[in-house]
């Protein structure tokens, strides 16, 4: 098992294969439609918010305030990534990101921004809400709030040992294109 | 708030935390024919992790709380307005208790009111049934299985699939190769064979009321459940499409007559957190047991 600590280096993401579980700890901002659509379209992120070096996660997580005040997050499961395909790829360019977490996988957009700029595609496990809330030690920031609503809203997590695994590397080589192709061979036995 | 509010806001409560023990069981078996050391193992460990921590929490066991779907059976003379009304104020109770996700949206406008309720939300099937008592069965639908769903019209060429069983096969592996880890495999298939267009689709979802493990009362229904589910299982898909062994938990098909023009096979796709429960009431709204 590999752990990845933010800020990632180009080296360490250049080293990654296809099917390697990883763990993440540090900096994750979340980041869903309403976010990619906006950078893609040329906006700037945020005082206080980089990507570089960073990871980015499709999420809409539920958070709420505990009784000290403080953000808390009850439920963290990745949001399907597909749907950012149109966008992914210039704003792994334009902001420097080295990992991307989410479910069900990118498209060929994607894999040739991760091989051109280093940058990897992390599977989280879909539905996991619970488990992955728990890897969630902190919410120090939420940016985009007015403009986004919760859900879509840039979320700070600390995080320590968040489980996911490389289905993209930036090698151009997916896992979802490799069982996609494997399987579409194996059922055309049993037909 | 009366009796029969309190036991429908449990109901979604219990429906949205925990898993079902059918499903449970299937879980635990694919875990156990996973290769340990595998991505598939891992997911799956996580998958189960996930399970317990949901309950003990008392928090939903994914995020996406899904579409609402329940299933009442009524004894002659249930109020069914009076159920309707109960039902959706349960929800509301629900969604401020975050057992549900504020999760209704409408497409027009992009609103969402952050209550639940709205038009087709919750959906009420109400049949009504020779016993005494009222049965409640409530299922909690993602909408990233629900995205991968399909309906397919035979014959179709493409997949040399006729209008028989083997035609019917064909398609229903075809959904789950589309399908892949998108829907949050493994998944259960519900599956209509017959009717139109809508009730084909209804009927699909239907289907997942009924316990996994549980024989299908028609021999070549049942044939063909497990078929599906053991080849399914050999396409080497694997839990969220990591690859690996169990691709399906399950599949319930049924049958409705069809037109002699038409013969659709609607396909419907039930993640991992598959959530289903459901309830007898006693004559006060009480929950005087639980079904699943
Ligand atoms: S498909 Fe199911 S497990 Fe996956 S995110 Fe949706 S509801 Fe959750």
């Amino acid at each position: 098992m590999t752990t990845l600590t933010t800020p990632i280096s180009e080296s360490v993401v250049r080293a990654l294969k296809v099917g390697e579980e990883v763990l993440i700890t540090g900096t994750v901002f979340t980041g869903r439609d309403a976010v990619h659509k906006y950078l893609y379209d040329g906006g700037a992120l945020p005082a206080g918010v980089s990507f570089q070096n960073g990871i980015l996660y499709h999420c809409g997580p539920v958070i709420i305030k505990d009784e000290a005040g403080n953000w808390k997050c009850v439920a963290a499961g990745p949001t399907t990534s597909i749907r950012e395909e149109p966008y992914q790829g210039r704003v792994i360019r334009d902001f420097g990101l080295r990992g991307v977490i989410g479910k069900g996988g990118m498209g060929e957009k994607t894999v040739a921004a991760c091989r051109e700029h280093g940058c990897v595609y992390l599977h989280a496990v879909g539905g996991a809400a619970q488990v992955l809330a728990a890897c969630v030690q902190r919410v120090p920031n939420v940016y985009f709030m007015e403009e986004f609503g919760a859900p879509e809203a840039i979320w700070e997590f600390q995080v320590a040992s968040f489980p996911a695994v490389v289905t993209i590397d930036a090698h151009g080589h997916s896992l979802h294109q490799e069982v996609l192709a494997a399987s579409q061979a194996a059922l055309a036995k049993y037909l | 708030m009366n009796a029969l509010e309190d036991s429908l806001l449990e109901l979604i409560r219990r429906t949205s935390a925990e898993i079902p023990d059918d499903v449970h069981q299937a879980l635990l078996a694919s875990l156990a024919r996973e290769q340990q050391g595998t991505i598939a193992a891992s997911a799956m460990q996580i998958i189960q992790r996930n399970v317990a921590l949901a309950k003990n929490k008392s928090q939903p066991i994914c995020q996406d709380t899904g579409s609402i779907l329940f299933y009442v059976d009524c004894p002659r003379g249930l109020d069914q307005l009076d159920f309707a009304r109960a039902a959706r104020a349960a929800v509301k109770r629900a969604t401020q208790k975050g057992y549900l996700r504020q999760n209704s949206v409408d497409p027009i406008t992009g609103k969402n009111d952050g209550t639940n309720v709205g038009p087709g939300s919750p959906a009420l099937h109400f049949d009504q049934h020779a016993a005494p008592e009222t049965r409640v069965r409530l299922i909690l639908k993602g909408g990233g299985c629900e995205n991968v769903g399909a309906q397919y019209a035979l014959p179709h060429e493409k997949l040399k699939a006729n209008r028989d069983l083997d035609g019917c096969r064909r398609v229903i592996l075809d959904a789950v190769l589309q399908a892949q880890g998108k829907g949050c495999g493994p998944g259960v298939l519900g599956v209509c064979i017959g009717g139109d267009r809508a009730t084909g689709y209804e009927f699909s979802k239907r289907q997942l009321l009924r316990k996994l493990g549980e024989a299908n009362p028609n021999p070549a229904l049942d044939k063909l459940e497990r078929d599906v589910v053991e080849t399914a299982n050999k396409l080497g898909i694997g839990p969220m499409g990591f690859g690996g062994r169990t691709t399906l938990l399950g599949a319930r098909i049924g049958v409705l007559n069809r037109l002699p023009a038409s013969y659709f096979v609607s396909i419907s796709y039930m993640c991992w957190a598959f959530r289903r429960q459901g309830v007898t009431l006693d004559p006060n709204g009480g929950i005087a047991g639980w079904l699943y």
